[in-house]
């Protein structure tokens, strides 16, 4: 296929029918996250990023047999590993005998979450969630390095003029966006905080935060947006995330503990582990919006300030 | 209540059946859109209706009072986004005159 935004689409939905069969496999946390991250805001910013490269793809020089050939292997060397595996859903499966049962049985005494999926992402693998969240900084960083572009600050006269026209042409869309962006903001706050309870989570929350606000910026135009939302701030709250992260980790380590026991940040292992849990949450819920506001401001601004490139020079 | 219920559900599944012969058979990108539009918002709100009579529970009937209003605020909305997105790329619809050609 040669165009990219059919693409685009195709993967986004691949990502809702994906995020469909989660639900239907009783994985509610992954189709949660594959619904809001994989069918929302990565087609987002791939939409965003073909705003920049063009929308077809370049012609291709080589012949396609090769990598047909590549993938019909590769494939049936999957299949045939799959011949060894046990039975979907067996009870002697290695997945339900090595730390699944220990899981299930010890979390409610020693975490005291009611979803276990969040226990074992927050507290039992608490550094691979670290390394994730700084996996999600390093992107930025990395747009950031990459993409940034100095920007004069906007006229107040010409945004208004702009704004004036933007809203005739998308009037229903304002109003109805304006009624909207409250209940997106409120919903990702309750994700957020109801992760322990509930399917949801910091990165879900932030992934929605970061929707709410990059769907005001596509209504109101990016300078009225820059006004609102300070970038170099949102460059700090990136950081500050991780930060709290990390420095959860160094205070149970201060404390005699190991890296990211929360039983130490309170004298009751399980309010410790509450604490501690709601803190990470915060910090990955932090840095997960303020990376995917950081990269959607650079690359439509990038395209923004192309444009007026081009309008000054013709 | 049963009976209502069962009525809205079943108004709700005909017209989430006619919006797909819709898309299938409408002549242009318009009325194709047409039929979407309708089936998103109506169809949706009668088969809500029919789960809301079905259930018990308040705080169920509330989450889908919820999902109701959601829907009716968005759906028309993106219909109209798409709609006005399509006349801006120059996309025409389709008039009547095809049969005098013929």
């Amino acid at each position: 296929m040669k165009d990219l935004f059919a693409v685009i689409m195709l993967a986004g939905i691949y990502s809702l029918l994906s995020a469909s069969f989660f639900v239907a496999m009783d994985a509610v946390d992954v189709a949660f996250t594959e619904a809001s991250v994989g069918a929302g805001i990565s087609t987002l910013l791939m939409l965003v990023a073909i705003t920049m490269t063009g929308r077809s793809e370049d012609p291709v020089r080589h012949k396609p047999i090769l990598a047909l050939v590549v993938v019909v292997i590769t494939g049936s060397l999957l299949i045939y590993g799959t011949l060894d595996m046990p039975y979907f859903g067996s009870v002697d499966a290695p997945v339900h005998q090595h730390v699944a049962p220990q899981y299930i049985n010890d979390s409610m005494q020693k975490v005291g979450m009611p979803n276990i999926v969040t226990s074992v992402l927050a507290s039992y693998r608490g550094f691979d969630t670290f390394g994730e969240v700084v996996v999600i900084f390093t992107a930025g960083i990395g747009v950031l390095a990459l993409l940034s572009v100095a920007r004069r600050p906007g006229d107040i006269a010409e945004i208004d003029s702009l704004n004036k026209t933007m809203h005739e042409e998308f009037l229903i869309l304002r109003i109805v966006a304006k009624m909207l962006i409250p209940f997106i903001l409120l919903f990702a706050l309750y994700v957020q905080f109801h992760g322990d309870f509930g399917p949801g989570g910091g990165f879900q929350a932030g992934v929605i935060f970061a929707a709410a606000i990059i769907l005001y910026t596509m209504l109101f135009g990016m300078s009225t947006a820059r006004r609102v939302i300070n970038q170099s701030v949102i460059q700090l709250f990136a950081a500050i995330g991780v930060l709290v992260y990390g420095s959860v980790g160094v205070i149970s380590l201060l404390e005699g503990k190991h890296f990211l026991d929360y039983s130490a940040l309170s004298a009751d292992p399980v309010a410790g582990q509450h604490i501690g849990i709601l803190l990470i949450e915060l910090g990955v819920g932090i840095t997960v919006a303020s990376v995917m506001i950081i990269i959607f401001f650079n690359f439509a601004g990038r395209e923004n300030s192309q444009q007026s490139q081009e309008n000054n020079e013709s | 209540m049963d009976i209502t219920s069962a009525l809205f559900l079943l108004i709700g599944s005909f017209l989430c059946l006619s919006g797909g012969v819709g898309i299938l058979r409408f002549p242009d990108f318009y009325t194709r859109m047409h039929a979407a539009g309708v089936t998103d918002t109506l169809a949706t709100a009668m088969i809500l209706i029919g789960l809301m009579l079905q259930s018990p529970d308040a705080l169920v009937v509330i989450k889908l009072i919820i999902i109701l209003l959601m829907t009716l605020f968005i759906s028309p909305t993106a219909s109209h986004a798409l709609a006005s997105a399509a006349i801006h790329n120059n996309l025409k619809p389709v008039l009547e005159n095809k049969k005098d050609n013929e």
